[in-house]
């Protein structure tokens, strides 16, 4: 893999015959936006999108599109969360199935003991904040790699999810909600569609954008976005500074168990009803979403407009392949070539960055 | 240099040759490709109807046998029919509502869709409507399709077949049942133990395998009996669960007899020989078959079955040692 380098780019070596000022300053800018991570992930994104327009003539309309979006909106908040994660340093392989379990938790809560909605929904943010602590504690308390502690975490979650649900309603999925007080409400924050220019676009594609904003000014502008830089590149020169590195990974631990909990309120209120098998699988796609995006898997790089842009690539994949009606049996290997291609066309992008 | 290359060639030659020997002596007198080609499928002239476009989206993980076979009942419809069929599949709920709206946006002329997971379809099949899409349900979802106001649907009631099944082991004097279901937290298959117990006189007990990997399944079972050997039948929700579960069976002591649900053409074999005991056929074939070609009817001359009020059943067919054999043929062609 390539060297890590740290986003204030460490410059490469002068030329000995030094150019003039200006044109460094001109040259360093062009620079430093190129070298940043997501221009690969750009470049992939831009190029699936034009092969998805040649091969698949329903993929040019609208509603299409707004169809692609939905698909990389769900994942990419998760995406998100898990990008900064990364960066940190660490992996979160119970993310798939924590999805699944804020889900159960605000249904059966609300539905179990007839409260309102809403009050269902708070416990469950608070359940999936809890899973986050925890998996964040372990891992500090053990000292283990996080692979493996989010990977017990995994399977605890997934059984739990089935048997408390089995419990609790003698069924594999909850009861409906719908009839309940604050549905609605609830729905409409998480679940409801909006008119643009006459297409229906989900509202989760607003919250990811939104998302996805604030992450980016969280990395780039905080003094937060800096620990996670460098508890993520190294963590005992981070330490040596002065960087809160547990407390650091503890809330990013956190973050991915509040993008959980928002990705798990959106399937409760647009799917009514929550299967307690779901969700095994999806934590390699948000980690895969992560790397398209330009993080490196040893941690301490990426960003997460990169991570929009990988999900992104994925939703455009997973539903170009549909549109273009190529033969189902393929689909899981064209996904696989697919993103291959993305990460090898990143990777290209940013050596020849660094190479200027 | 030149000796190496030489080397090389008569290397290549030496393995061309050998490999020339293997394949003249290595034929087999029975079995194989050739004696599968003896056998053919399905196949019937064409209607000069005008081409349609019909999508078929169902919950199945990719590689299974049972939606194989409803995949070559559709795909025997659509080239009768003159349809194009766009088959997709995707066993998450939120993603089989995508794929749903991805027909929709395809602007296709009509959908067959498995209801697994109601509640998510929903609203993805009121914009189906909504865009003037005929829909159908098949396979699951006989509780559902009518309020949902699809046009009709093809299949049997889950938890009815259950119950047959249990009744069926009352009659033949089982004792105490393990159940098997081959993925945690799905609707259909636990609707199907749920019903094998309401029926049945003696125990039934849940057992979870992980269906994706074989032999933890058959270690699993073979477990499960060695550690109760009160255990006398094994039911399981499919038919390569069943074939794994007769080795479990074997492993364990070789006291508990196997059924299932769903044919495949291994299975049937299986029935023939004995070791799995009976099977309880929904007919796959059929339900892909009858959702294209309803469509296709609908499409070209209104037609629908069952009225809009009742279901089209495809099942429970009970498969014994008895009949099994009328089903043999059509199950060599993997069509059964």
């Amino acid at each position: 893999m390539t060297h890590t380098a740290t986003p204030a780019a460490a410059t490469p070596p002068a030329s000995p015959a030094a150019p003039p000022k200006t044109r460094t300053a001109e040259r360093s800018l062009a620079r430093r936006a190129l070298a940043r991570p997501e221009v690969g992930a750009l470049v992939a994104a831009i190029g699936v999108y034009l092969f998805f327009f040649v091969a698949a003539p329903t993929f040019r309309q609208a509603d299409s599109f707004a169809t692609v979006l939905y698909q990389a909106s769900t994942m990419g908040i998760m995406a998100l969360a898990v990008s900064l994660l990364m960066i940190g340093g660490e992996f979160d392989l119970s993310a798939g199935v924590a999805v699944t379990s804020s889900a159960l938790t605000a249904s059966m809560f609300s539905f179990q003991l007839t409260t309102n909605v809403w009050v269902g929904v708070i416990v469950a943010l608070l359940v999936s904040l809890t899973v986050g602590l925890i998996n964040g504690l372990l891992l500090i308390k053990t000292g283990l790699p996080s692979f493996l502690v989010s990977l017990a975490s995994f399977l605890m979650l997934q059984g739990a999810n089935l048997a408390i649900t089995k419990l609790l309603t003698d069924n594999v999925a909850t009861d409906s909600i719908t009839d309940m007080d604050g549905f609605d409400q609830a729905k409409s924050v998480f679940a409801s569609e909006v008119d643009i220019f006459g297409v229906d676009v989900k509202i989760t594609v607003l919250w990811w954008l939104i998302f996805a904003a604030i992450a980016t000014w969280v990395l780039l502008r905080t003094k937060f976005g800096n620990w996670i830089f460098a508890a993520g590149g190294s963590k005992e020169s981070a330490r040596a500074v002065g960087v809160p590195v547990n407390l650091t990974k503890i809330a990013l631990f956190m973050t991915v168990g509040f993008a959980a909990w928002f990705v798990g309120m959106h399937l409760l209120f647009e799917y009514n009803t929550v299967q307690a098998g779901e969700g095994v699988g999806n934590e390699f796609y948000y980690i895969i979403a992560a790397v398209i995006g330009g993080c490196l898997l040893t941690g301490g790089y990426g960003s997460a407009i990169g991570a929009v842009l990988g999900a992104f690539i994925f939703g455009m994949v997973n539903q170009g392949i549909v549109y273009a009606n190529w033969n189902p049996d393929w689909f899981k290997f064209f996904v696989g070539v697919m993103l291959l291609l993305a990460t090898l066309v990143n990777l290209w992008v940013r050596r020849q960055a660094a190479r200027r | 240099m030149d000796l190496r290359i030489n080397r090389h060639r008569r290397a290549g030659l030496a393995a061309l040759a050998t490999a020339a020997v293997l394949l003249a002596a290595g034929c087999s007198s029975q079995g194989g490709k050739k004696a599968q080609e003896a056998d053919s499928g399905i196949a019937a002239g064409k209607a000069d109807t005008p081409r349609l476009k019909i999508a078929m989206i169902t919950h199945a993980a990719p590689g299974d046998t049972f939606w194989d076979t409803v995949r070559k009942g559709a795909k025997t419809a659509a080239a009768k029919d003159n349809v194009d069929l766009v088959y997709s599949s995707n066993p998450n709920g939120a993603d089989q509502a995508n794929l749903i709206q991805n027909a929709i946006n395809q602007k296709v002329d009509g959908i067959a869709v498995t209801l697994a997971k109601p509640d998510a379809m929903k609203g993805a099949i009121a914009k189906a409507k909504k865009a003037g899409i005929p829909v159908v349900a098949f396979n699951a979802g006989l509780e559902q399709w009518k309020d949902m106001g699809l046009l009709e649907y093809f299949g049997q009631d889950e938890s009815i077949a259950g119950q047959a099944l249990g009744k069926h082991l009352n009659e033949i004097g089982a004792k105490h049942n393990i159940c098997v279901i081959q993925e945690q937290g799905h609707v259909a298959l636990e609707a199907r133990c749920a019903g094998v117990k309401k029926t049945f006189k003696g125990k039934t007990d849940t057992l979870y395998v992980n269906g994706t990997d074989m032999p933890s399944v058959k270690s699993t079972i073979a477990a499960k009996l060695k550690q109760d050997s009160s255990i006398d039948y094994v039911v399981t929700l499919g038919a390569p669960f069943a074939l794994t579960a007769v080795q479990s069976a074997k492993d364990a002591g070789g006291k508990a007899k196997v059924a299932t649900f769903d044919l495949n053409k291994d299975l049937v074999s299986a029935v023939q020989s004995g070791d799995v005991q009976f099977a309880v056929d929904q007919q796959p074939y059929l339900q892909g078959y009858l959702s294209i070609d309803s469509l296709w009817l609908f499409k070209n001359n209104g037609n629908f079955s069952g009225g809009g009020e009742k279901p089209v059943l495809t099942g429970p067919a009970f498969v014994t040692k008895e009949n099994v054999d009328t089903i043999a043929t059509f199950a060599k062609n993997g069509t059964r």
